[in-house]
């Protein structure tokens, strides 16, 4: 099976975030990067698919500067087979630009099946996914956790507040992947070193019109600190009284 | 992860993926079980297989014995990532690659290397290094293991050796033995002793307060028969050894860094939570002069084994500049262990947190591969010329 896997450099979750000096974007400084978690997960679900039918490739595709060549090659090292980065300056907010230039690369693919995360951690957009399906035309399924491939022919599981279902598609189509699918795998330090041989292409991205852009970024207002009432059972009364009048949570 | 000197914007990219890829594995599968383990005295052997699969055993040995082919810069930051977790879990890695693998690459026949290496950087074959006997621990020349060759050209194998790390668990020992009744130490040979040979024995040594998941055993050799090629037909005197031992301290010299790692994030995370007289106690200068002492040793061992592992790959190392780098490095994480300990107050004590057990485990390393006062004799005798061992 001919899988494409789009993934996006995001940087990690638990660190501690600043504002640039131009007052719209994260400062990168001393920040760590990697594949996003839910691209992460999509990386692993296209190698469980190949591995399983014994055959196939994995192709990986990021937009972006030189810098997201490192999670590409990552990529690799869990096992894609190649790479290809779509160049870009910046990677831009507007998702739609981004599956404009994603969906011209991947048209002539033949691909019968393209993956991303269901959403990156940075922007929580969770639009270019679903717009590559639209202007390619493909069927869509959003942030599936489990998916299995047979006889041309797609079924995933999705989860819903309280319940769950399963969708089935033809093939060719777009899945947006959910944590839930197998836990990406640990590159391996020899796929480490394979990973240097395989092909990471570059070639421009054909971004077209950019219309969404970042304003103002800001962090959340800092939690006030918190305060002690008193201890045990006799402060249970001045609690309720403040959970009502003050919180009014009550 | 500390890195105060940006010393990543010196590795390689290759680097910097290997050394992620341990610590992932370190973050998501040693450290939720490390500290139960620790306290059941029990190496999680359940980690075996991903760490095989990982490819951490014999990492910077070729590819075409199924090793990663890694750089040696590399191989130190595996060794870090996995004393981070625990010192018992790099000394399995380092005795297995190191101590096991690493003699029978150097020494062995191709018929060896071609039979144990692939299965062992994969972790189907456990390996355990034998040198140090009861009474011959900093002496090692002294050893009285004794093997002797028939006529038909095999081997019979008479003596004990002691604070053997794997030793339960190997499925193969590599044993240093002196030969046909020459009692100086160039008759020192390797032998590969299987598991299971008849007069073989290993025995767990109990009552162990310091690198509790790990195993420590104490192996007899009684008129074992061994067969011609049991022995490593490279090796020869007691330089053989001494050369995976200056494997195993280069190792070393970078894992000593990870628990002084993972003891100064501790500690640096506990001081900016803990409140002690109603502010955290970072804001006490009494714990900044603890922290700050600490990421000064932190990033001097940081950058003094970044070049100590870029002179090994140049292939101009020197034993006792490993010698320096082991004794700096350990000596530094004990300390370190210690302060972070008694940052963190009563709470240091507890196997909930790292810092008591990477202190009593430092102290195994502080100990093992060379004491810290061996260490300083060979660097006494490196700048003065004089030897102070007898």
């Amino acid at each position: 099976m001919k899988i494409a896997v789009c993934i996006k450099r995001t940087p990690d979750s638990e660190s501690r975030f600043r504002i640039a000096a131009s007052g719209a974007a994260i400062d990168e400084t001393g920040l760590k990067f990697d594949i996003d978690d839910f691209a992460g997960y999509a990386v692993e679900a296209a190698l469980q698919i190949n591995e399983k039918s014994g055959g196939g490739e994995t192709v990986v595709y990021a937009l972006g500067p030189d810098n997201v060549q490192e999670p590409l090659r990552k990529a690799m090292s869990m096992g894609a087979d190649r790479a290809v980065q779509l160049k870009a300056d910046t990677v831009p907010v507007d998702g739609i630009a981004v599956a404009r230039a994603l969906a011209a690369e991947l048209k002539t693919g033949g691909y019968d099946l393209i993956l991303f995360g269901k959403h990156a951690f940075d922007t929580s957009a969770g639009v270019v996914g679903t717009a590559v399906a639209e202007l390619l035309g493909l069927p869509c399924v959003t942030a599936a956790s489990q998916l299995d491939v047979a006889n041309g022919k797609g079924t995933a599981r999705r989860e819903l507040e309280g319940a769950a279902e399963l969708v089935e598609f033809p093939l060719p189509a777009v899945v947006t992947i959910d944590e839930g699918v197998a836990r990406p795998r640990y590159p391996s330090l020899k796929g480490i070193m394979a990973a240097k041989k395989k092909p990471l292409e570059s070639k421009p991205a054909q971004l077209g019109p950019v219309r969404v852009t970042v304003a103002k970024a800001e962090l959340p207002p800092e939690r006030p600190a918190g305060r002690i009432i008193g201890e045990g059972v006799t402060a249970v009364p001045e609690l309720v009284r403040l959970l009502q009048t003050e919180a009014k949570v009550l | 992860m500390l890195d105060f000197y940006n010393i990543d914007s010196v590795l390689s990219e290759e680097e910097r993926a290997v050394r992620d890829s341990v610590r992932s594995f370190v973050d998501g599968s040693v450290l939720p079980v490390i500290g139960e383990a620790y306290v059941q005295g029990r190496f999680p052997r359940e980690l075996i297989p991903e760490m095989g699969e990982l490819g951490v055993f014999g990492a910077n040995l070729p590819e075409e014995y199924g090793c990663a082919g890694l750089n040696n810069v590399a191989y130190g930051l595996i060794m870090q990532e996995l004393e981070r977790g625990d010192s018992g879990v790099r000394s399995f890695a380092s005795v297995q690659g190191a101590l096991a693998m690493y003699p029978i690459y150097a020494f062995g026949s191709e018929e060896q290397k071609q039979k144990y290496l692939p299965k062992m950087a994969k972790g189907e074959i456990i390996g355990c290094f034998g040198l140090t006997e009861p009474d011959y621990g900093s002496n090692p020349s002294g050893m009285i293991t004794m093997a002797r060759e028939q006529g038909d050209g095999t081997w019979i194998l008479n003596g004990a050796k002691m604070w053997i790390t794997n030793g339960s668990t190997a499925d193969i020992a590599v044993v240093w033995a002196k030969t046909n009744g020459d009692t100086s130490d160039k008759s020192i040979r390797g032998f590969i002793v299987p598991k299971g040979t008849k007069g073989f024995t290993s025995k767990d040594q109990k009552g162990k307060l310091s690198l509790r998941a790990s195993d420590t055993s104490e192996l007899v050799f009684q008129d074992v028969h061994l067969p011609k090629d049991a022995m490593l037909p490279k090796s020869g005197g007691l330089k053989s050894p001494l050369m995976c031992l200056t494997q195993a301290r280069y190792g070393i010299s970078w894992g000593a860094i990870g628990a002084a790692m993972a003891c100064f994030e501790e500690a640096l995370d506990y001081a900016q939570h803990r409140v002690m007289f109603d502010k955290v106690i970072a804001g006490f200068q009494i714990q900044q002069v603890r922290l700050a002492d600490m990421l000064s040793e932190i990033v001097k061992a940081q950058l003094l084994s970044l070049q100590l592992g870029r002179l090994k790959d140049a292939g101009t190392m020197t034993p006792q500049q490993v010698s320096l780098a082991k004794r700096n490095n350990v000596n530094m994480a004990t300390d370190i262990a210690r302060e972070a300990r008694r940052l963190l107050g009563a709470n240091g004590i507890l196997a909930e947190y790292s810092a008591m057990r990477h202190m009593a485990n430092l102290e195994s390393v502080y100990t093992y591969e060379g004491t810290h006062d061996v260490h300083s004799l060979i660097l006494g005798q490196a700048v003065t010329g004089m030897n102070a061992f007898k």
